[in-house]
């Protein structure tokens, strides 16, 4: 058996981070040396191309592939400045039939072949595109906000993870405002990770960064800025490796000298 | 937060929206979880009243029968404080 992660990434709802969280780890565990491929599996709305900066690169899908009227190797879009991460879309948008969970097992049984980590960016909501995307998934990355709706939609989304067996499923709490946690205007780590009872995995302070990073299609961890989220995601690419990396705790984040300076640095003076 | 916020909670005119979050959560989680609509919660209200007044005496005004979740698991809680038995 290969010894391939292959890990969904998915929140149920949309707009929570999934996208930027796969961009984010894609390139943090490929810089750590691990062969990874992203797959989009959103491909109606496909969007990793774009956060990763590869929108004008991509010729074949994985569909292409599937018809053998290319080779994967052609399918694949490796990263510029990363050589280690090779993005992979799924389809393109004018093909809204494709896809299914065969398709999806038959892609990725070819991607676990030559990937150390194949991670799996999931369409929003609970209907056939998250089946297809989870089709072929061995463990997940839940991504949600500490907002009602979204820890809602998490929930029902871990309650179907667990009736297909994919094990483990674990948390990444994304655009944590510390502010608003302490004056208790914010569900906390706590009540999210109580209600939901899943594994925290990493939390990710909410961080204008990310906006721009995305503007410019290079994702965070991409350079070795020292931005909260840009942190959160190479920790939490550690962690998923097995290293042991301390949770970074909401009530310390603003106390830092550095953070201060930074935001000093940030701020708008005309 | 505003100075206005601020001197309400100090006032305990109103909870941090965080609980309010919390309780509104656990409540609609047991529900989905449960997967039970509304109107099948309440025929099963009533049969359970119907069983237990064969027994006892219940105080009708205080009963209640809800869902609530923890780690996952749901479970259908019935607090029926008995008058008599009969």
């Amino acid at each position: 058996m290969s010894t391939t992660r292959t890990i969904l990434i998915c929140s149920g709802k949309g707009g929570v981070g999934k996208t930027t969280t796969t961009a984010n780890l894609g390139i943090s565990l490929a810089r750590s040396g691990a062969s990874t491929v992203v797959l989009d599996a959103d491909f109606g709305l496909r969007n990793l191309d774009l956060l990763l900066g590869l929108e004008n690169r991509i010729v074949y899908t994985a569909q292409e592939v599937l018809a053998e009227t290319c080779r994967l190797e052609q399918a694949l879009v490796k990263h510029k400045q990363e050589p280690n991460l090779s993005l992979l879309p799924a389809g393109n948008p004018r093909m809204l039939e494709w896809l299914t969970p065969k398709d999806m097992q038959a892609i990725v049984a070819l991607l676990e072949e030559r990937f150390d980590y194949v991670l799996i960016d999931c369409p929003a909501g609970i209907e056939d595109g998250f089946k297809n995307a989870a089709a072929a998934a061995r463990e997940a990355l839940v991504i949600t906000t500490p907002e009602v709706a979204a820890v809602r939609d998490a929930d029902r989304v871990i309650g179907l993870l667990n009736t297909q067996g994919i094990s483990p499923v674990q948390l990444v709490l994304n655009r944590v405002r510390p502010k608003m946690m302490s004056s208790q205007e914010m569900l906390s780590v706590d009540d999210v990770t109580d209600i939901l009872a899943l594994p925290l995995l990493g939390l990710v302070f909410e961080d204008e960064q990310v906006i721009v990073s995305t503007n410019r299609g290079e994702p965070l961890t991409l350079s070795d800025g020292g931005s909260p989220a840009a942190r959160a995601y190479s920790n939490i690419a550690g962690r998923l490796q097995g290293e042991d990396i301390p949770l970074m705790d909401p009530a310390k984040l603003r106390r830092g000298l550095r953070a201060k300076m930074r935001e000093l640095m940030q701020t708008k003076i005309f | 937060m505003t100075l206005q916020d601020l001197i309400d909670k100090v006032l305990g005119r109103q909870t941090a929206s965080a609980d309010t979050a919390r309780q509104r959560l656990q409540l609609v989680l047991a529900h989905d979880r449960s997967d039970l609509n509304p109107e099948l919660l309440e025929q099963m209200r009533k049969e359970i009243l119907e069983v237990v007044s064969r027994y006892v005496e219940i105080d009708l005004s205080e009963t209640d029968v809800s869902l609530e979740t923890e780690d996952r698991v749901t479970a259908l809680v019935a607090n029926l404080p008995i008058r008599r038995t009969l």
